[in-house]
């Protein structure tokens, strides 16, 4: 078993006033160490429930999730979440706000090295300029940068998002595109995405996954296999398009829509 | 010249009241024991200064001592409900209940109560009348918390006292500040309250009473403005504090 991330049949069920809701409904995945894995589904598949089972947030009622060969039965420091809320802390400037991890993981790492991690990273997402100001200071693109950097700034095997670029425009979203994938040449890391971008999923994916409706389970993999250096015009390759098509079929499926065309 | 707005504006403002009051008795020709106009003011206070100085300082003193306690009451009742949904049904209620009751009434069983203690009695509704805001604005601010800010702290294993302390607890300062501000000027009232009823009372409150008893109305009107002139130096001492530990929710500086 190499995988770094590995979910074995998980199940479960949330406990609603109209009786147990089945959220997931035997998902399995499997992410190989440094791949990006990639999960698209309908929404309210369960995509949101799943990041939380691998955060150790949550225990699955049946199943397993693993995490570098071991059980996960609570949260562990070597992940790092992102949501499509950057949840930013508005007391502290954008500076503290991404030191925030290492206050929690690293008590003991010196002040000094520590501001120098996150400047660090800042300047790797095109913040340089701005530790000093406040998160309301920024645009929505820069929080959400300031956001990956919070997620990464303890160095975490495994960087877990929910829809982080789902609030952003286009533009603004192709830029973090190419942000999280010089990031990724920049840190090693294994990543889990959740999105409802089926561009995004294949332009940052090493693997697709689709999910079912709820309860969701794994309907389709696609493994990308496209080269590390990647241009944003590669989306307009055939053979991408043709990715993308399956994929939309598959959403298709998912949606318990079949594969026609409405 | 943004600091001479701040304060000019206020003061000239002050100005034209005492003006307007000052004409609206002139011109109806009502002598003192009906309305005293501001004209009468000085004398009051050369003549009693010392009663309005150890009166203030008996109120303001209660006032806060009620006020600290209502805090630190109001903190942890408000707490306990943001954490605990069962905590929170039952006590919602019983606060509300408690909160609707006339604290008026509550004057003269404090004072069968704990006969005597004049102090005590005061400062004790002073706490009684404001805590009620405090407890609800920071249970409020904890159980509205989004699932995400707790997250990106419990998932690297943080303890919930560390998420407290890191992002309930600040995230949680604009509304209780806000609150605060409200339950400074209810505790003031129920010092008030308290020295205005009770017999043997203190403060202003009592000084009030004395002119009503030896019918001075321009004192009784001294004393009405000397409590408004407390009334906003608390007020703006709470808003003070406000700029200090919450300037940063403040987006308009
Ligand atoms: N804590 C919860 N209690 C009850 N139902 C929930 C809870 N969290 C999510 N759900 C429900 O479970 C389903 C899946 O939620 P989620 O994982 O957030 O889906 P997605 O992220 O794919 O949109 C939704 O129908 C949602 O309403
Ligand atoms: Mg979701």
């Amino acid at each position: 078993m190499t995988d770094l991330i590995e979910i074995k049949d998980v199940h479960h069920a949330y406990k609603t006033r109209s009786g147990p809701l089945p959220v997931l409904g035997g998902l399995n995945l499997s992410v190989p160490e440094g791949e990006f894995c990639a999960v698209v589904g309908p929404s309210g598949c369960g995509k949101s429930t799943l990041t939380r089972l691998i955060a150790g947030l949550m225990r699955p009622d049946a199943g397993e999730v693993w995490l570098h060969g071991e059980r996960v039965v609570s949260p562990r420091r070597t992940v790092g979440m992102a949501f499509q809320n950057p949840v930013l802390l508005e007391w502290r400037t954008i500076l503290d706000n991404v030191i925030l991890p290492l206050e929690i993981v690293a008590t003991k790492m010196p002040r000094k090295q520590r501001v120098a991690r996150a400047e660090e990273l800042l300047a790797m997402v095109g913040l340089s300029g701005f530790e000093g100001k406040r998160p309301s200071e920024l645009s929505g693109g820069m929080r959400q940068r300031a956001s990956l950097c919070r997620a990464i700034v303890h160095k975490p095997d495994v960087l877990i998002m929910d829809e982080p670029f789902g609030a952003l425009d286009n533009f603004t979203r192709e830029d973090l595109w190419q942000t999280m994938r010089n990031l990724r040449s920049a840190e090693p890391f294994t990543a889990v995405l959740i999105t409802h971008d089926l561009r995004e999923s294949v332009y940052l994916g090493d693997q697709v996954i689709v999910l079912s409706d709820r309860p969701a389970k794994t309907q389709y993999v696609m493994d990308i296999g496209l080269s590390e250096d990647r241009p944003l015009d590669i989306l307009y390759e055939p053979h991408v398009g043709d990715m993308l098509q399956t994929l939309r079929d598959q959403i298709r499926i998912a949606q318990g829509r079949g594969g026609d065309r409405h | 010249m943004e600091l001479f707005r701040k304060i000019a504006v206020p003061i000239a403002a002050i100005v034209v009241f005492l003006i307007l009051w000052e004409l609206l008795v002139w011109v109806n020709g009502w002598p003192n024991y009906v309305m005293a106009s501001p004209s009468d003011l000085p004398e009051a206070y050369i003549r009693f200064w010392k009663l309005f100085l150890s009166g203030a300082w008996e109120t303001l003193w209660r006032t806060v001592a009620g006020l600290l306690i209502a805090v630190v009451a109001g903190v942890l009742l408000g707490m306990i409900m943001g954490f605990s949904r069962i905590a929170n049904d039952a006590l919602y209620p019983l606060l509300v209940g408690f909160n609707a009751v006339p604290k008026a009434t509550l004057v003269p069983v404090l004072a069968l109560l704990f006969i005597g203690q004049h102090n005590f009695n005061t400062v004790m509704m002073a706490f009684l009348i404001s805590f009620f805001p405090i407890a609800v604005s920071v249970a409020i601010g904890l159980a509205t918390l989004e699932p995400e800010y707790r997250d990106i702290l419990r998932s690297l294993g943080a303890s919930r006292f560390t998420i407290f302390r890191k992002i309930a607890l600040p995230k949680t300062l604009p509304e209780f500040f806000g609150a605060l501000k409200v339950s400074a000027t209810l505790a003031f009232i129920g010092t008030n309250l308290v020295e205005i009823i009770s017999p043997h009372g203190r403060g202003l409150g009592a000084l009030f009473l004395s002119g009503q008893t030896n019918s001075n109305y321009p004192l009784m009107f001294a004393v009405l403005i000397a409590l408004a002139v407390l009334g906003i130096l608390l007020y703006y001492a709470v808003v003070w504090l406000e700029r200090i530990f919450a300037g940063w929710a403040d987006r308009t500086t």
